[in-house]
């Protein structure tokens, strides 16, 4: 496999404000859940931008990517639109599937955004059936599986492997091992250390990456869409990277984390600042860029969240509309 | 042109014409070619996709057993530019991927307000008569009917089966088709040139004005034997064909109820919530006024199917006992039943 072009300026900052708008979104969620304004349930990803931001930057707009419960940094890292998000997950008109989805089932066809999942593993199947379809449409697109730890102990994953195995699907499985199954921790739930060595039973080539390193999943990622685009089958990514915030707002108050892990996560892995100390950012970024793109971030999610407090709730007459295409 | 064919060549042709006409159509399931994988010839499907393979050799494919995966795959190829096939083997399996036809096939659309559609077509073979025991002969068409976003349809006839499965390829939203086990050799009229029987139109296969029977699948030839012989009786039935029940034709039923005052409905399910206990329903609450008898069932009893062939033949319905609720329905039937 060729090395893929080390990123040129405009796509660390791109990197950089994928990351910094997944963290500022969810914070900001955080922060506004307990008002009561949002309803239902509602999974942070803060803490795993990495993992969307560097496999969707090697993404084009035409590629798949299928997602789960935790799926709003996919969404952002794919493309789709943060205010419509917002009033998405505030279940309000205008939101990305008019309020029909909400935090869950946020999804963007015209972005590949084929669905946040309420399921677990349950999209990952849906990726098998976009790749299938980029194969005998005969383009080169690519799809991405999102997975958790979790999810990745269901079949409907075991069996995608296996069909992506046989069929040599251009689909790239993305494990996200967050190090909890809700508060199970993998320790006990996984059977074993890894994912990783799932896949090589099946002959997909499989890694295991540091999830809060954009950089090295990126690299991995796009030598796995590389392998997809030219008909190689598929491929398995085995990110590490634990969740800065509870499995759920309002319910989980993660008291099954050791004494200080949360803070020392926050201090030591936090991927947006791990990112902007790498070399090649400090030789080709300046703190202050950064800083401008962390204010157009604020702002963004500001307005995003007025945005949302302030709109309509859906018409009532949509209830029944979109159930079928005809009845 | 019409020649006769079988009910199982008759979804078959429907397949290659539409695969012709369509070259998003794709096809797929456990031994759909039949041999993928082995040292010796290709071919053995055992279904109506036999052969498919030699017109289409990169639209047909073999899964392996992996019905999670694959009847997700149809899923995902339906909503990015795909028309799959993709084929259960018998409707029991679908324990097995519940979650794919439940939560992601028939929620897309919905989910994203419109922006999805997942134009497939599940088929799923179905049915007591092959001695199949428990788990490969159930009728369990009123557990997706209840599933709103997915559409049901059960061809009674080879002519329906081509047509109807023309219409479920064609249409923009996830189709579960049933196939009946016991149906696939019977045979009848059906036209060479590709034709399309629309979903949600019921077909009424006799008429009659003292009793409605409205049968399901194979209930139909069922019906029409027992309203053949209620002809000694001097009773006349209408027998009605839903053809598909999501969408259901309220109105046809409706229509002959109105016309009859009587109503039986054949199904070869299970009882309780099931599709003949919902026409039931659905008549008692819109066409009440017109109800002259009291509204009759004919379903398997509410236990799983039986292996022992005695004890299976007892266990579906059939003529014998449509008849006798038609007899039990009408008042001067029921009092002379009664009297003797």
């Amino acid at each position: 496999m060729p090395d893929h072009p080390r990123p040129d300026r405009a796509e660390l900052i791109d990197i950089y404000r994928t990351m910094r708008t997944i963290r500022e979104f969810e914070e900001r969620l955080h922060a506004e859940f307990p008002g009561g304004e949002i309803p239902g349930a509602v999974h942070l990803y803060a803490g795993q931008e990495a993992v969307a931001a560097g496999v969707c930057t090697v993404l084009t707009d035409e590629d798949y990517v299928a997602s789960t419960h935790r799926g709003h940094g996919h969404a952002i890292a794919k493309g789709c639109d943060v205010t419509a998000m917002m009033l998405e997950i505030y279940g309000k008109a205008g939101g990305l599937c008019d309020g029909k989805g909400g935090s869950m089932h946020i999804a963007d066809f015209d972005r590949g955004m084929l669905g946040a999942n309420g399921v677990a593993a349950g999209g990952v199947p849906l990726s098998c059936g976009s790749a299938l379809s980029a194969k005998v449409r005969g383009t080169d697109q690519v799809s991405v599986a999102f997975v958790g730890d979790g999810g990745a102990n269901q079949g409907a994953f075991a069996e995608s492997l296996v069909l992506a195995s046989v069929w040599q699907l251009p689909v790239v499985f993305v494990v996200e091992d967050n190090g909890y199954a809700q508060a199970t921790g993998t320790r006990f739930h996984l059977g074993g250390r890894d994912i990783a060595p799932r896949a090589e039973a099946l002959g997909i080539p499989a890694v295991v990456v540091d999830g809060y390193d954009v950089l090295a999943v990126r690299e991995a990622a796009a030598e796995a869409v590389l392998r997809a685009r030219s008909s190689e089958g598929p491929t398995l990514l085995d990110c590490k990277a634990h969740r800065f915030f509870g499995h759920m707002e309002g319910w989980d108050q993660q008291a099954y984390r050791a004494d200080g892990e949360v803070d020392r996560l926050v201090a030591e892995r936090d991927c947006l600042r791990l990112f902007a100390d790498t070399a090649i950012v400090r030789q080709t970024l300046t703190t202050a860029e950064l800083a401008d793109v962390d204010a157009a971030v604020r702002v963004l999610i500001d307005h995003a969240v007025d945005e949302s407090k302030s709109a309509k709730d859906p018409d009532i007459g949509e209830l029944l509309t979109d159930v079928y295409v005809t009845y | 042109m019409t020649r006769v064919l079988s009910y199982l060549n008759a979804v078959g042709e429907a397949l290659r014409q539409e695969m012709q006409h369509d070259p998003s159509v794709v096809v797929f399931g456990e031994d759909n070619i039949g041999g993928t994988g082995c040292d010796g010839k290709l071919g053995n499907a055992w279904g109506p996709t036999q052969g498919l393979h030699e017109h289409f050799p990169d639209r047909v494919f073999d899964t392996p057993i992996t019905e999670s995966a694959f009847v997700g795959a149809a899923v995902g190829a339906a909503a990015t530019g795909l028309r799959p096939v993709a084929d259960l083997l018998f409707v029991d399996f679908a324990g097995v991927c519940f979650d794919q036809i439940l939560n992601q096939a028939a929620k897309l659309r919905y989910m994203t307000a419109g922006k999805a559609r997942v134009p497939l077509v599940l088929r799923a073979m179905y049915g007591t008569g092959m001695r199949r025991g428990a788990q490969h002969s159930q009728a369990l068409y009123p557990l997706f009917a209840h599933i709103p976003g997915l559409k049901v349809v059960l061809p009674a006839t080879p002519a329906d089966a081509k047509g109807l499965m023309a219409a479920a390829i064609r249409d923009d939203d996830p189709v579960i088709f049933f196939e009946h086990k016991m149906l696939y050799f019977s045979h009848g009229d059906v036209p060479e040139e590709p034709y399309v029987v629309p979903l949600g139109q019921a077909r009424v296969t006799r008429t009659g004005g003292d009793c409605t029977i409205v049968a399901l699948g194979r209930m139909v030839a069922e019906a029409e034997k027992a309203a053949d012989e209620l002809v000694a009786d001097g009773v006349q039935c209408e027998v009605i064909d839903p053809r598909t029940i999501s969408p259901l034709d309220t109105g046809t039923i409706y229509d002959s109820v109105r016309r009859t005052g009587h109503l039986v409905v054949a199904d070869e399910s299970n009882p309780r919530c099931g599709v003949a206990g919902d026409i039931a329903a659905l008549v008692a609450e819109h066409v009440f006024d017109a109800l002259r008898g009291p509204v009759r069932v004919v379903t398997s009893p509410h236990a799983p199917v039986p292996f022992a062939p005695v004890l299976e033949d007892a266990y579906a319905p059939g003529a014998d006992q449509i008849k006798a609720a038609v007899r039990t329905t009408i008042p001067v039937l029921a009092r002379q039943e009664h009297a003797s």
